[in-house]
């Protein structure tokens, strides 16, 4: 443990509804230990704020442990911050040096409208899930579990592809704005295994047909995505959701 | 499950498109490289040509070559315009850019940039087809070797194309592998292989274009 | 009013059975007109609404999340038990059940937990079938493991991400549904109260999170599945908005609340660095497999832990519990955890942490085994400590994990209002008075796909609806008052924001109503606690607008329910004189300082009745009997 304490700048994106213009605003921040986490750094600030009778700056935020995908921010210029394989909550201010200024941004992307400060709305993976992220069966009748083997190498990877936390760094950090990474996640996971193998032709035309609409980008193979993916998911999924829309639609 | 929309209307059968037309594009480099290797066989004194001359006059008159013509232009064509379709298209999916970015940090620029380079190899090939094609064929009737030597006497030519064929290196450096990743083939147990693909054309086909000008400046 | 648990008569392995054959069906023809409001999209609440959805029910489904895909059955890492019995090694039905009854500590009901594991294997062979990627053997079928000192392997897991992809598969049935149609779902909305007409729960009032505004939500029936209420401590593993609101204001409308006082206290937690910290991490409990538990002999050693003898080191478990060491049950090895610190044996800065020693293993295995079973869990210590466990002992304490408590349900998991039911951590049903490691996941998809399916139906079916729509004055009253209460709280613009009041009450309910509780620091809790409230309704500040996007409006709110759930908590552990399971009354303890239960006395559960503010809620007792598992004492010596 260390008893240095850090001072420190944050210019954070301030906006106040989906329809105003935002702007950046500096603040000092005095005082910060580095094994606090980033987000225990930023409610130390709001406690301050609040205090001095200013808004808290929102940010979305839930389990802290880098598992629910909620936590979403631009930190000094990459998704999740500096640290590969982990999400905001996760990076410790131990990361960054005394007196440094740290830019803290929302996920920008014409897909993720901002709702407010740094919180995004993300439910276009909602309407894309909605469009083929599943297999169609219904509660009750399922056969034993052990009914059909899977190799275990074919189950490791469909688990690879089903880490995806759905917080939208692929998005966030892609020069194109494009969601590959999170639709091929789903569509490599339910392709591998034999449940989702009745579907596949219609999962993967519904989904990229959905994420079309919403207004992602194309991808462009710059493979950002996987770089910043706070779960490590590899863009080899995309090159299977590529196959399946070619087996889907030429073949 | 929701609608599909038509292939060539969705994301991924436009990026399916650029790549088949890339591949294509490559296969005419190959061609095109092998015929003007015997470029190099031209001797000071004029003569060595004659293959070179013959593959030309063949290329330029024979009736089969028109529609293959055609459907290079064609590749052409659609490579650039759904290449910049797209670029148009991803720019959008962004309309507020950040304030602080480091892409460095997660991407080579090189894959970045592939609109960049693909936009000026764009350009050199304006001035090349000029240069050579639009020149011998339509306006002065000579052969091609004499354009050869004549364009590639000057050192700026020369070294206008030596950087054009900088941005070609580039552009198929990430532009090869994107197609197979593209395309789906891109997965584990072939990457080293697609690797290898990758560098002949990044790499040596670039290389084997430079020394044509490199000889007819240097050697001749 | 007296409690009617409503279980079915008969042998116990046959009363789920005859119930279903009892209950009455809804015609499918019907089902359309029946109209279900879900609130929580969690495990159980997903599991539900979409199971619901299926059989024709319209589906109306609201989470405070942006996504249902971010409830906090994501963080669950163990796995889920059933008794499929595929190693061969002696598991059935009934041992899942005796398990889970004693595992209790004898303070839930046998009926209750009986279908719990009956129905477990079905959830094993649905989640497959939903694309759940679940560990696998070489031979392609499905892997087991031992958890949480079970005798048999009976767990299911997907990697350390078990809660995770079970989600993910409710998630994908559920988005399913809401791309057909069947389900209306609203992201963003917190339910603030309930709405009684003709004494049927007939549906909700929720904030829309980003305008602020109150909206109502009608229904034949509601379902609650919001989880359950750790936070009321502040600092827990829970994520940062679990919280009560729901189910309180459910207990204000007449829901009775049960056994308020059982909380699971996880062991193996990373300890809190500093007052800064709003959030604790659990580490699995597998880690005590493997490591040794110990700290310094001498009082307020502060040596490096490297430097103290192997000879001036206490493995306590080891030495109290020679035959379990440290493998004793979570209640067990957090308390002792507690009392050494509490003795000045405590490590680390603020002396309150015990060391978790690899040294042992890494020296007879190698560092690479160590590596490759707990890799994960030392990297996440790392990051978050920025101290190497394989170098130095990891520092662990033990953090408040889940709330066997919650409203009170019968056999149906049917609330003590018509019309309002509560299912997963949100109601108090199966896990007694401790649950067992693997066994959320488990209740929350059980009650989901395969419990209130039907019992939803029998409600339906057997009850008549008056015609009302949103407009009904309930409804407007109900929106009247969130407002005004919102106004309320918006006006008071006083001098401490909400999370440091919140931090205060967590100190009282961790000190006074946390491991180990007493007469007389339970009595000084609900001195304390009033006290907090006035101070919270007469000093908070809250910055922003009402009408808008406003996480402190919304601590504001939970806040405000916290305060008076937190006394209710210490009430029931007052009125409980005796140890059991997670409640450790320090009076009730035997000679060697284990949990003293009182059967004759207290084998019942407490269900509290709201009887407006200001007044003590009453006391209802639902007894408990053993007919099938004998209660004992537990013994880990």
């Amino acid at each position: 443990m260390s008893e240095q304490t850090m001072n420190l700048k944050l210019k954070i994106w301030r906006q106040k509804d989906k329809n105003s213009k935002g702007q950046f605003v500096t603040y000092a921040m005095p005082g910060v230990s580095p094994d606090m986490s980033f987000l225990e750094m930023l409610d130390l600030l709001n406690l301050k704020l609040v205090r001095n009778g200013e808004e808290a700056v929102a940010f979305d935020h839930d389990c802290r442990e880098g598992i629910c995908g909620t936590c979403s921010m631009f930190i000094n210029g990459r998704a999740h911050g500096p640290l590969k394989g982990i999400t905001a909550c996760q990076l410790h201010m131990r990361t960054f040096t005394d007196g440094e200024t740290i830019v803290i941004e929302p996920w920008r992307a014409k897909a993720f409208p901002i709702i407010k400060d740094l919180v995004v709305d993300r439910s276009a993976f909602e309407r894309i899930m909605q469009a083929g992220g599943f297999v169609s069966v219904r509660t009750g009748g399922a056969p034993d579990g052990n009914a059909i083997p899977i190799s275990k190498a074919v189950a490791d990877e469909a688990m690879d592809a089903a880490a995806c936390i759905g917080c939208g760094a692929c998005v966030a950090a892609c020069k194109n704005g494009s969601a590959m990474l999170f639709v091929s996640a789903k569509v490599s996971q339910l392709a591998l295994l034999p449940q989702g193998y009745a579907e596949r032709k219609t999962r993967v035309e519904a989904m990229v047909a959905q994420m079309d609409a919403e207004g992602f980008g194309n991808c462009s193979n710059t493979y950002a995505c996987e770089a910043e993916c706070p779960k490590m998911i590899s863009v080899e999924h995309i090159a299977r959701l590529n196959r399946e829309y070619v087996r889907a639609k030429l073949v | 499950m929701g609608k599909p929309t038509k292939f060539l209307t969705s994301s991924v059968g436009r990026k399916i498109t650029l790549a088949l037309s890339g591949f294509f594009l490559c296969s005419f480099l190959v061609v095109h490289l092998v015929i003007n290797l015997f470029a190099l066989k031209a001797k000071p004194d004029g003569t060595g040509a004659e293959m070179f001359t013959q593959y030309g006059d063949f290329m330029a008159t024979h009736p089969i070559i028109r529609p293959l013509e055609w459907s290079l232009f064609a590749g052409f064509l659609l490579h650039a315009v759904l290449g910049i379709f797209l670029f148009i298209k991803n720019r959008q999916a962004r309309p507020v850019r950040y304030d602080m970015n480091r892409p460095s940090e997660n991407s080579t620029w090189t894959s970045r940039f592939a609109w960049l380079t693909g936009i000026l190899v764009g350009a050199f090939l304006v001035v090349h087809i000029n240069t050579f094609f639009i020149q011998s064929r339509f306006i002065q009737h000579r052969p091609m070797i004499d354009f050869i030597k004549e364009a590639f006497a000057s050192p700026a030519y020369v070294t206008f194309y030596m950087v054009a064929l900088v941005f070609l290196g580039y552009h198929l450096k990430h532009g090869l592998q994107s197609a197979f990743q593209t395309l789906g083939l891109r997965v584990g147990r072939y990457e080293k292989l697609i690797d290898a693909i990758g560098v002949v054309f990044w790499l040596l086909i670039p290389i084997g274009f430079a020394i044509i000008p490199l000889y007819f400046l240097f050697a001749y | 009013m007296t409690l009617n648990s409503k279980i079915p008569d008969g042998p116990i392995e046959k009363k789920w059975d005859n119930h279903r054959f009892n209950m009455k069906l809804v015609n499918p023809a019907n089902k359309l007109k029946y109209h279900v409001v879900v609130v929580g999209t969690g495990l159980a609440g997903a599991s539900a609404a979409a199971s619901l959805a299926e059989l024709g029910y319209q589906v109306t489904a609201l989470c405070y999340h942006e996504s249902p895909r971010r409830a906090h059955s994501i963080a669950a890492q163990g796995g889920i038990n059933a008794p499929k019995n595929y190693p061969n090694d002696g598991d059935s039905i009934w041992r899942l059940f005796y398990d889970t009854v004693k595992g209790g500590d004898y303070r839930a009901r046998e009926a209750n937990v009986y279908r719990l594991a009956q129905v477990s294997n079905n959830i094993i062979d649905q989640c497959v079938a939903q694309g759940v990627p679940f560990a696998r053997e070489y031979g392609g079928l499905l892997d087991n493991r031992s958890f949480g000192g079970a005798q048999v392997s009976r767990t299911f897991y997907a990697r350390g991400q078990t809660g995770q992809q079970l989600l993910l598969g409710a998630y994908a049935a559920l988005s399913r549904q809401i791309g057909l149609g069947n389900i209306k779902f609203y992201d963003r909305r917190e339910m603030l109260d309930l709405v009684v007409i003709d004494g049927q729960a007939r549906g909700i009032v929720a904030r829309n999170m980003v305008t602020g505004k109150m909206e109502s939500y009608l229904g034949d029936a509601v379902i609650l599945a919001t989880g359950g209420y750790g936070n009321v401590f502040f600092l827990s593993t829970n994520a940062m908005m679990c919280n009560a609101t729901a189910t309180w204001r459910a207990h204000k409308r007449g829901a009775f609340f049960g056994n308020p006082c059982f909380t699971q206290i996880h062991p193996t937690c990373i300890p809190l660095s500093s007052d800064h910290q709003s959030k604790l991490t659990l580490m699995s409990e597998s880690l005590r497999n493997s490591g040794r538990i110990w700290v310094p002999k001498a009082k307020g050693d502060k040596r490096h832990p490297n430097d103290i003898p192997e000879e001036e080191r206490d493995y306590y478990l080891e030495r109290l519990y020679p035959s379990f060491g440290n493998l004793v049950p979570r209640d067990v090895a957090s308390r002792r955890a507690k009392e050494m610190c509490d003795k000045g044996h405590g490590v680390g800065a603020t002396g309150l942490a015990v060391y978790l020693d690899f040294s042992t293993t890494i020296k007879r295995l190698g560092k690479k085994w160590v590596e490759e079973q707990y890799g994960n869990l030392f990297d996440m210590y790392k990051q978050i400590t920025g101290e190497d466990g394989y170098q130095q002992p990891m520092r662990i304490y033990p953090a408040v994990h889940y709330t066997m408590g919650g409203l009170w349900v019968d056999y149906n998991l049917m609330s003590t209002i018509p019309g309002l039911f509560v299912l997963g951590e949100a109601n108090f049903s199966d896990h007694g008075a401790n649950r067992l490691g693997a066994s959320a996941l488990m209740q929350g998809l059980a009650d989901g796909y395969f419990v209130i399916p039907y019992t939803m139906g029998d409600y339906l079916a057997s009850n008549k609806f008056s015609k009302v729509d949103t407009n009904h004055g309930a409804f407007k009253d109900v929106e009247r008052d969130l407002d005004s209460m919102t106004k309320k709280l918006m006006s008071i613009k006083g001098k401490k924001p909400v999370d440091e009041i919140h931090k205060e009450l967590g100190k009282i309910m961790w000190d006074k109503c946390g491991m180990g509780r007493n007469e007389a620091r339970l009595k000084e809790a609900l001195q304390e606690i009033p006290k907090l409230r006035e101070e919270f309704w007469n000093n908070v500040t809250i910055t922003g607008s009402a009408d808008s996007f406003n996480q402190e409006l919304e601590k504001a709110h939970r806040l405000a329910d916290f305060l008076e759930l937190g006394e209710l908590m210490c009430h029931d552990a007052l009125q409980r004189e005796e140890s059991c399971g997670g409640h450790f009354r320090e009076e009730h303890q035997t000679e060697e300082g284990e949990a003293k239960r009182n059967d004759e006395k207290f084998a019942f559960v407490a269900a509290w009745e709201y009887k407006g503010a200001g007044n003590a809620a009453t006391l209802h007792k639902e007894p408990l009997t053993f007919e099938y598992v004998k209660p004992s004492q537990r013994s880990y010596k």
